[in-house]
């Protein structure tokens, strides 16, 4: 930044020192604000961005005011809410994904907070838990259907202890995709999380133990009110990563009943009714509902603390 | 604001810790009267803060056991200890306004609202924060943060107030404020005191006693005039501004007299640890070494570097056998200048050449 301040002026200066000097510091202002040419490094990112996100977002939204049927541009996204069938799929996926993220948060912040810190192993039980996300939707949903199915080592356990009778559905419904959803959503949930504890100065809790706090209040009156605002986040791409939630919907699922979430229906309405509109509407109205969701959060998490994590010089 | 007085001992009783082979601290043996300023005072690694928090139960004992009176108290949590604790990095609650910091430890306990108003208004007033309350600690300064933090331990009114190295952090400057604030509150409020640091100056101005530590064991404990005139071993003279530690062989030795040579010194110096063959260490303090008036262990050298104090210059010389050797003075020397040193037989201090102290404990 300020090289290139100071490679200029100096060749500026002997041509014509009054106008070299209102560059250097016009130069010197934009360097300030943060313009200078590193600025340029933006360019590749912001490139990606526009060809593969904001074109393709705008070429959706553009087509979903261009109903195949009807005259109105708003005709598709009358249609969604005006057929249950449609609409009943928002309830749908909330009724997946809003559990899936609370199961998921909920089960990470006990156990990140019992891993923080540093000791042996704690690579080892990282790497355990963390592997369920490398495996892919694909693999869980066939383990899962193997091992939960009616024939599956579950049932038959269980049916072999004598705990039940009939085998328990636990795949081709609503709790196949929910546990699927936990299976390769908690991993997401417990690694951001762990991160955002592991940034908290222990010592905070130290101070806490010595001024009466017992482990709950400690855990409640300082870690929680810290970590808060990393929690939030976390929340958001928990919630976006089971709000979009397919493949297992399918596999696991019931796509055609309880199942039936949002992107089945935007996939059907693209790829077997070739009503590329009416699935940009769809794809349209999961992005808005999405946003709300994230807008509500963010906005709980503006009105936390959100500095620093540690209580003063190190 | 007056506690402390609410127990009469507090006893640590062969206090060991030992980080897998490593051991921290060794068999600490102290007894704490109420309302007492003790310093532990060591280089980094020395156990003085494994020390501390084994006091806070923050850290528990391998060995040993601690007493308040006639209660055994290592077992219990640091929640349920009563002790204030000041940590070295001042450990805020970022998320917490000052009020708010210096009330948590009584809205733990419990304490009434009002009450608790009033108690953390006085707590800032003493620590000169009042107007303060309200803010957050990342607006504060270092000093200001530590104070903060001496205020939420102290409303606390704890029965021992735990210091780790509280200081080390400020600059120059604030430390001697803060140093001062330090010993003002405890003349005032008479709270229990364990005070660690590894600065000498602090434990001398600030301790009732001082507990002397090296690799995990105690040298010596006693006041700061017993420790900073009588150091019982070649450690803790160092420790304490016994700059100049010559190496040589003993000659002779007379009633607590014993004289060395070598390197062409000769010193008679108090033979402090009873040594009477072999080598033995010669320790003199730079403040010691004199340029005119004695004739007691006469010493030429030739001045090499000086450095600047104000009134004084702190001279490093070299004598007739290479050795360097450490002296302040007042006048005007200069670099080359071939000098003639003396100092007292009673200054000069003969200790034990072994590098393992013998560690010893005085009361």
């Amino acid at each position: 930044m300020a090289t290139g301040v100071e490679r200029r002026a100096p060749g500026g200066a002997i041509k014509a020192p009054d106008q070299s000097g209102q560059k250097a510091a016009l130069r010197h202002r934009l360097a300030e604000r943060g313009v200078d040419r590193t600025l340029l490094l933006l360019v590749p990112g912001l490139a990606a961005m526009v060809a593969l996100f904001v074109y393709p977002f705008l070429y959706g939204l553009s087509i979903s005011f261009q109903p195949q049927e009807g005259v109105s541009a708003l005709a598709n996204y009358a249609e969604f809410f005006r057929d249950p069938f449609l609409r009943g799929t928002i309830g749908k996926t909330f009724w997946l994904a809003v559990p899936a993220t609370i199961i998921n948060v909920a089960a990470a912040i006990p156990i990140a907070y019992r891993m923080r810190g540093r000791y042996r192993g704690k690579r080892f039980l990282t790497i355990i838990l963390v592997v369920p996300m490398t495996l892919g939707t694909v693999l869980v949903a066939e383990g899962l259907l193997s091992y939960l199915g009616p024939n599956g080592w579950l049932n038959r356990s269980l049916t072999a202890v004598g705990l039940i009778d009939d085998p328990i559905r636990l795949v081709h419904n609503y709790w196949g995709v929910l546990i699927s959803l936990i299976i390769t959503g908690f991993p997401f949930a417990f690694l951001l999380i762990l991160s955002y504890i592991s940034g908290i100065d222990p010592t905070l809790e130290r101070a806490a133990a010595t001024l009466g706090a017992g482990p709950w209040d400690r855990f409640r009156r300082v870690t929680m009110p810290l970590l808060a605002p990393g929690l939030a986040i976390t929340v958001c791409l928990a919630f976006v990563l089971a709000f979009s939630v397919f493949p297992s919907a399918v596999l696991v699922g019931e796509p055609a009943g309880e199942t039936r979430v949002l992107s089945i229906v935007a996939y059907r309405a693209a790829f077997e009714e070739f009503d590329y509109s009416m699935a940009s509407t769809i794809a349209m109205i999961m992005a808005a509902l999405e946003l709300g969701v994230i807008a509500l959060v963010l906005g709980w998490r503006s009105r936390l603390y959100r500095g620093s994590t540690s209580g003063g010089k190190g | 604001m007056a506690g402390g007085g609410s127990f009469d001992r507090l006893r640590l009783e062969d206090v060991t810790r030992r980080f897998g082979e490593a051991r921290a601290l060794e068999g600490l043996n102290l007894e704490i009267k109420g309302g007492e300023f003790i310093a532990l005072l060591g280089p980094s690694g020395c156990g003085k803060s494994t020390a501390l928090n084994c006091l806070a139960g923050l850290l528990p004992l391998t060995e040993g056991s601690i007493w308040l009176d006639d209660g055994r108290i290592d077992h219990l949590p640091p929640e349920q200890r009563d002790f204030g604790m000041v940590f070295q990095s001042y450990a805020l609650f970022p998320h917490l306004s000052v009020r708010r910091n210096v009330g948590f430890g009584l809205s733990m306990r419990g304490v009434h609202k009002d009450e608790t108003k009033r108690r953390v208004e006085d707590a800032l007033g003493l620590v000169q924060l009042a107007e303060h309350a309200e803010k957050y600690p990342a607006q504060l300064s270092g000093g200001q943060q530590q104070r903060v933090a001496i205020a939420r331990a102290v409303v606390l009114e704890p029965r021992v107030v735990l210091m780790d190295e509280p200081l080390s952090n400020l600059d120059a400057k604030l430390r001697l404020e803060m140093r001062t604030e330090i010993r003002r509150l405890h003349q005032k409020l008479a709270l229990t005191t364990v005070y660690v640091t590894h600065d000498q100056e602090e434990a001398l101005s600030l301790a009732d006693r001082i507990v002397v530590l090296r690799e995990g064991r105690v040298q010596q404990i006693g006041t700061p005039e017993d420790v900073y005139t009588e150091p019982v071993n070649r450690y803790v003279a160092s420790f304490m501004g016994y700059r100049n530690l010559f190496e040589l062989e003993i000659e002779s030795g007379v009633d607590g007299h014993v004289t060395l040579v070598g390197d062409g010194l000769r010193f008679e110096g108090r033979n402090r640890q009873s040594v009477s063959s072999g080598r033995a260490v010669a320790a003199v303090r730079p403040e010691d070494f004199s340029l005119q008036a004695t004739n007691e262990n006469r010493t030429d050298a030739r001045v090499e570097v000086v450095e600047f104090k104000g009134r004084e210059l702190d001279i490093e010389a070299v004598t007739g056998g290479g050795g360097k050797l450490h002296f302040r003075t007042g006048e005007r020397l200069s670099p080359g200048d071939r000098i003639t040193l003396g100092v007292p037989r009673g200054r000069v201090l003969v200790f034990a050449a072994g590098d393992e102290p013998t560690p010893q404990g005085k009361s």
